[in-house]
């Protein structure tokens, strides 16, 4: 009965939800509880999101030339040419 | 053992001997997930135990601390109410305990923030979010074992009726919580079971299941007069520590 459901904690305000792991729940209520109870007792986050697994579409690894080899040359797209201060974080 | 004390020692043996029950769950439960979450909740119990015992311990002023009133004492000296030392039965039976005992400590802990003595406030006011969430944990697998399949359902039913008699030992009053109630240190035990059946019998309804109706109430606990099953799990709880007294970890 229980389903796959991946789970995205946010650590702190300012920080977008990063996927932690998955987990089993029968339902989306029950998904926020057992992430709870497998994720975030030790303080690691504010904010949980939970995700159907089968609602995520992923991308093959066969097609992973196709997708990702064309952009490996095109150091243009890079914006390296800036200076970052210091100051900046999270950049 | 003086009067505070005494209800000191009664709160903490409720939280110890539900912690220790609900840990009998580890690695045994129907899922991962389901491992984590009856552990948190007893790890939770087992901090508020501790406190508590801690206290007991020190307003005996015998110098007795919280492990040897954990490991140290028989089953007829232990002061918790017969629900808490029921054994697991199956995952319904567990929640089933977990929502009428819960649901009760829950509105323990909120009147007893007003307590007169600072460290029961102290510890409830701390506990209060913690068992928000174990009343909410039971809740929600009410509801779904309730509302969920035939055999759930039978069950689920099977657990309530079978805890139900039990949850009335925790209304009742005595000369001690009567003078402790004058003093502005216990909660009227009474008080607490309007809003225990309003919550209860709402979750009951949403779960499609039968408020049991029965008059069949064991008490004792809090006169150290225990089912057979504290004895076992004490054997187990304390085995370690008194083949090696003083171990630490």
């Amino acid at each position: 009965m229980s389903e796959l459901w991946e789970v995205f904690v946010r650590a702190r305000r300012g920080l977008s939800h990063q996927h932690v792991g998955s987990l089993h729940a029968p339902d989306a209520r029950m998904a926020l509880r057992n992430a709870r109870d497998v994720y975030t007792r030790r303080e690691e986050g504010v904010s949980i999101w939970v995700v159907p697994a089968e609602a995520i579409t992923a991308s093959s690894p066969d097609e992973k030339d196709a997708f990702f080899d064309p952009a490996a040359d095109k150091a243009y797209r890079h914006p390296t040419f800036y200076e970052v201060p210091d100051e900046v974080k999270h950049l | 053992m003086n009067d505070a004390a005494e209800y000191a020692l009664r709160l903490g043996d409720d939280a110890l001997v539900l912690a220790q029950r609900l840990g009998e769950w580890a690695a045994r439960a129907p899922e991962l997930e389901e491992d984590l979450a009856l552990t948190n909740i007893a790890l939770d119990l087992l901090g508020q135990a501790r406190a508590l015992l801690t206290h007991a311990g020190e307003l005996e002023g015998e110098g007795r601390d919280e492990d040897d009133l954990a490991y140290l004492r028989s089953d007829r000296e232990f002061r918790n109410a017969l629900i808490v030392e029921q054994p697991n039965g199956d995952f319904a039976r567990t929640i089933a305990r977990q929502l009428l005992f819960s649901t009760y400590q829950l509105a323990l802990y909120d009147r007893l923030c007003d307590s007169a003595d600072d460290v029961l406030s102290g510890v409830a006011g701390k506990a209060v979010k913690e068992v928000a969430y174990h009343r909410d944990h039971a809740r929600e697998w009410t509801l779904r074992l309730g509302d969920g399949t035939e055999e759930s359902h039978r069950r689920m039913q099977d657990a309530v009726d079978w805890m139900w008699p039990l949850a009335a030992e925790l209304f009742e009053h005595d000369a001690l919580t009567e003078r402790l109630v004058a003093e502005g240190i216990a909660v009227d035990p009474r008080a607490l079971r309007p809003a225990w059946e309003h919550f209860v019998g709402g979750v009951l309804e949403e779960a499609t299941l039968t408020r049991p109706e029965t008059t069949y109430a064991p008490t004792g606990g809090r006169r150290g007069e225990h089912s057979e099953a504290l004895g076992h799990m004490l054997a187990v709880m304390q085995s370690t520590h008194r083949a090696h007294p003083g171990a630490t970890w």
